[in-house]
């Protein structure tokens, strides 16, 4: 080449060193090196490395753990929740259910008792009809009795003692509804 | 600087890559030496690469031991780069190829072993730093050899008396073909293993560097001191050195992976029932 003029020309005479030769203070630094950085690697920064991989294993299953636990809790909840629902669902039903048939009790109970009033007060007014009649009848004929018996006396001028008039009047009553009842 | 200095009156020279910058001089603890293999060594040197090295582990002390303190269970984005990496080798690497029993046990190891890695690999693209902690062979080598002790060691307590004669003698192959298989068994698994990790690594991130040199070396050379239209052959060096840049990345990365799976991998043959 052009510019093998300008080489330099090896210095020193000792003549180039074998590199496969290791030197004795390369061999010695090498291995105080690598004693020091072991050790440092091994009692040091590896220990620490793994007591943070444990802390972070801890820290991610009690995680997990916490999150079962959240989700068992939810569904437990979640549970509660239904069987209240069904039983508030259940319970709502059978108010209605009541309800209904304490409406038609009612319903049933009011016809009963209206009707019942109604005959009753029928009833009432059969009696009071009755009874009126019977208070007419009575009167009417203690009435009828005397004034026949009074009149009687008028025309055949005679008292009567009151047995006979009585009996006279019975009989004459007796003949009365005898001759109603036939007419 | 260079600009002008060489704005003087020599143009500069071009200077290519070389070994010799993977053994720049020891400036500490240049006393005591050793002899060693026949040369003086300093047994407490330090150049500039151990000084590379020691910025490197200091960042990944720093970064590490601060990183995780007060880590919360919900992470701020800060914390999330710290555990990124650290989930990345954990799940990634120790726990999917070993399980979680065996790879708690390892991981202290598995985790150094590509942290450090990829430390002293960034080192290379890191400016000022500028050279990687793994391409001189000592890191390689050593932790080839912790990776080696590692998965014998693993073997041996798991399966004892067993593990050499499961790992020579592979059940299901007909006595007389442990003749072949087992100097074959023993060189790959006893001999090739630390020897390829160690290369493997160090070649890698050492050839990385010479490239990276080799191009802004030259990118500076055609700027400033060829002249005529050799700068625009700059433009060219220069886009390849950024690209190749971007590709020590990636190899830095990838790497650090390799190292520390193959560890991995072999502790888990290791472990193994049978093979």
């Amino acid at each position: 080449m052009l510019t093998t003029p300008l080489f330099l020309a090896e210095e020193g005479a000792e003549g180039t060193p074998n590199p496969l030769l290791p030197a004795f203070y390369d061999i010695l630094w090498s291995s105080v090196i690598f004693v020091v950085l072991l050790l440092i690697f091994w009692k040091v920064v590896l220990p620490r490395m793994q007591a943070l991989l444990d802390e972070r294993s801890a820290a991610i299953e009690g995680g997990i753990k916490k999150a079962e636990e959240a989700q068992a809790e939810a569904a437990a909840a979640l549970e509660t929740y239904t069987t209240q629902l069904a039983e508030a669902r259940a319970e709502a039903a059978r108010i209605k259910d009541q309800a209904r048939t304490d409406a038609a009790k009612i319903e049933a109970d009011l016809k009963a008792r209206a009707n019942d009033e109604a005959e009753r007060i029928t009833a009432q007014a059969h009696q009071r009809i009755e009874a009126e009649r019977q208070a007419a009848f009575s009167s009417l004929r203690t009435e009828v009795g005397t004034l026949a018996i009074d009149l009687s006396e008028k025309v055949v001028g005679e008292s009567m003692d009151d047995a006979r008039s009585a009996a006279i009047v019975d009989r004459f009553l007796a003949d009365l509804e005898r001759d109603g009842a036939t007419r | 600087m260079s600009l002008l200095a060489s704005a003087g009156s020599e143009p500069e020279p071009f200077h290519p890559p070389s070994i010799s910058e993977f053994f720049p001089q020891v400036f500490l603890f240049q006393e005591p030496t050793i002899a060693w293999l026949g040369e003086e060594d300093p047994i407490f040197g330090i150049n500039r690469i151990m000084l590379v090295r020691f910025i490197a582990a200091a960042v990944l002390i720093l970064v590490f031991v601060l990183g995780t303190r007060r880590m919360r269970i919900i992470p701020t984005r800060a914390q999330s780069l710290v555990e990124l990496p650290l989930g990345f080798v954990r799940d990634g690497i120790a726990y999917d190829l070993l399980g979680e029993k065996d790879g708690k046990r390892f991981l202290p190891i598995i985790t150094t072993i590509f942290f450090m890695v990829l430390a002293m690999n960034l080192t290379g693209v890191i400016p000022f730093l500028n050279i990687a902690g793994t391409s001189v062979i000592g890191v390689p080598l050593v932790l080839a050899l912790v990776s080696y002790v590692a998965f014998m060691w693993a073997g041996i307590k798991k399966h004892p008396g067993a593990f050499f004669k499961n790992a020579l003698f592979p059940s299901g192959v007909p006595w007389f073909l442990y003749i072949i298989v087992t100097p074959i068994e023993f060189v790959s698994t006893f001999v090739l293993r630390p020897i390829t990790l160690t290369l493997r690594l160090m070649m890698n991130l050492f050839v990385g560097h010479l490239l990276l040199v080799l191009f802004f070396a030259a990118t500076h050379f055609f700027m400033f001191s060829a002249g005529g239209l050799f700068p625009l052959l700059g433009v060219g060096t220069l886009a390849f050195g950024f690209a190749f840049t971007a590709f020590e990345l990636l190899v830095s990365v990838l790497q650090a992976y390799v190292f520390a799976i193959l560890t991995t991998v072999y502790i888990q043959l290791a472990l193994a029932e049978e093979h």
